[in-house]
């Protein structure tokens, strides 16, 4: 017996029920997978390399900054090309001991350094919604073979908006998790004060279960905390009733918001309110001021000393040269793309004497000023509500040459990432065909708040996820 | 903040980059154009706020000081690229 297995419909949770019923061989949905990528990642180029994977369970795919033993693992850099790891992440690992079977290792902008894939050493990924745009990032690859039913659903990384811009641009649930319940061991380092581990998926109920897979302490992490147990939500409808939600201004009223975005946002909020949500307006001015500056002082700085490691002694690539100095030197400029080079120097000019305090200092002590103003709104509301990404897919080469355009994508991510809170994007509609995202986020460890009211959102709004050209 | 030249091949020096002369007149504008939107934060009065280097309060994380199986040296010489005689070979220094 053989029934049609549509992979561009199909959640995670589908593709289990399908197993569990034994309907069809795990095979047999491997086998459908690799059709699909077959058939579409010519044009997407999502995935950097495949593997046959083992286990007998759903197919995943994983970021290429996901260290997986026995499959090469490059970050997107030529630097790390030809780098097998010996020993597998600890994300990795959970997935696999729940029987999870590798896909494939997905594109990703050069060491997680991005909002697009364009910085990616090995060409860009395209959206599945319109291929002459991007599909955000640095997880563009996750984000659009999740969306384009190359994978039911896979892991992303989350420096300041990773998993969650290319969640929005490419019309799926992305969870960027608190800072701290999903171990980084085994996985390449970008900011570590900053990066997390997090599931893309085509629903939130899948999302809460990948998460529950991927959480909770280890002890090769030592950043890493004791979970409160994951609570999928319910199937079916759900309200809102007795849920505070915020709406920092700052973020509805920002420049560079596109009006497609924005109307998409205000037709959530009411159905929010219609939901018996309690919404009101709040502020977080500094953070949205601000965050940008804090974020690319902070996160160059702990890249500058985090890709220090790479050298072409230990691994990765060696360039030539007749003294160690010279070898460095080589290997580095040779090894590193444009955009690894920029915030390496911006870092290492942060931290160098005599800046140290004016850029450096400032920005942590503006951290602090960040976690404290999400601390008081908090006080107030359960959760704040804003569009995740100001704008839709932008076109492939549009912000490429101009890195401040392109780290102003990130606006309405980074101060949450910045303050190590969790959250949540979810597509909420379409501007000019293309998905919005509506960004949730909540206190430190508020991921079943934000799963329940993703939820009910997500089962009002009625968003359907596959792309319109491919239905 | 227009940064110069010699900043620029200082700090890549600091960092190991062997620039080319393209690199660095590429990099030093869009690194000035970057310090300049960034370093708004310098001019902030943050006098007596504390700095934040981590988004969880956690200190002192300990681990019991047992041995556990690590990687062979088969292992961890796996990547490299010049694995000389059971060494990370290197050119002299």
């Amino acid at each position: 017996m053989s029934i049609d297995i549509d992979t561009l419909r199909l959640t995670a949770e589908q593709v289990n029920d399908l197993l569990e019923r034994r309907e069809v061989s795990s095979q047999e949905i491997f086998d459908a997978y690799r059709a699909a990528i077959e058939a579409r990642d010519g044009e997407l180029h999502c995935f950097l390399r495949l593997t046959d994977g083992e286990g007998e369970g759903i197919p995943i795919a994983l970021k290429d900054v996901i260290g997986t033993k026995g499959v090469e693992t490059t970050a997107g850099s030529k630097i790390l090309a030809g780098y097998v790891p010996v020993y597998d992440s600890t994300v990795a690992g959970r997935c696999k001991g729940r029987g999870l079977r590798l896909l494939g290792k997905t594109n990703t902008d050069e060491f997680a350094m991005g909002s697009s894939t364009e910085n990616s050493a090995y060409g860009p990924s395209r959206n599945p919604w319109d291929p002459t745009r991007v599909p955000g990032g640095s997880g563009g690859g996750s984000a659009a073979a999740v969306s384009a039913g190359l994978a039911p659903w896979a892991l992303g990384s989350d420096t300041g908006g990773s998993i969650k811009q290319p969640s929005a641009l490419c019309g799926n649930v992305g969870l960027r998790p608190t800072y701290g319940t999903v171990s980084r061991y085994g996985i390449v380092a970008f900011a570590s004060s900053l990066d997390q581990v997090g599931p893309v998926a085509k629903t939130v109920r899948d999302c809460a279960f990948l998460y529950s897979v991927i959480s909770g302490r280890d002890p090769a992490d030592s950043t890493t905390v004791d979970v409160p147990a994951v609570e999928v939500p319910a199937p079916g409808t759900a309200d809102l009733k007795g849920l505070r939600i915020g709406l920092p201004v700052e973020m509805r009223d920002a420049p560079g918001i596109e009006p497609g975005v924005a109307e998409a946002i205000a037709k959530t909020i009411a159905l929010a309110e219609e939901l018996g949500a309690e919404v009101e307006e709040c502020s977080l001015p500094r953070s949205v001021e601000y965050g940008l500056p804090c974020y690319y002082l902070i996160a160059p700085a702990e890249a500058s000393s985090n890709l220090a490691r790479y050298d072409g002694v230990r691994y990765g690539y060696r360039g030539a040269g007749d003294d160690l100095t010279e070898v460095y030197e080589r290997t580095r400029n040779e090894g590193f793309g444009d955009e690894p080079k920029r915030r390496i120097m911006l870092g290492t000019y942060a931290l160098s004497a005599g800046y140290y305090e004016a850029f450096y200092g400032k920005a942590q002590q503006v951290r602090t000023m960040i976690i404290r103003e999400h601390a008081e709104v908090f006080e107030r509301f359960d959760l704040i509500m804003s569009a995740t990404s100001p704008t839709v897919a932008f076109p492939i080469g549009e912000r490429a040459d101009d890195p401040l355009a392109m780290y102003a994508s990130d606006l309405l991510t980074i101060p949450s990432c910045v303050a190590g809170l969790p959250g949540l994007s979810i597509p909420c509609g379409l501007s000019e065909g293309l998905p919005v995202g509506l960004q949730l986020v909540g206190p430190q460890l508020s991921e079943n708040l934000l799963f329940r009211a993703g939820h009910a959102l997500e089962q009002a709004i009625g968003f359907d996820f596959v792309p319109e050209r491919l239905r | 903040m227009e940064i110069s030249r010699d900043q620029v091949l200082h700090v890549a020096k600091l960092a190991r980059l062997a620039l080319t002369d393209d690199e660095v007149e590429r990099f030093r504008g869009q690194l000035s154009a970057i310090l300049e939107a960034v370093g708004k934060v310098s001019k902030l009065d943050l006098e007596g706020v504390p700095p934040t280097s981590h988004p969880r309060d956690l200190v002192n994380v300990l681990a019991e000081d047992e041995p556990r199986p690590c990687l062979s040296r088969e292992e961890a010489l796996a990547n490299a690229p010049d694995p000389e005689g059971g060494f990370f070979g290197v050119p002299p220094v």
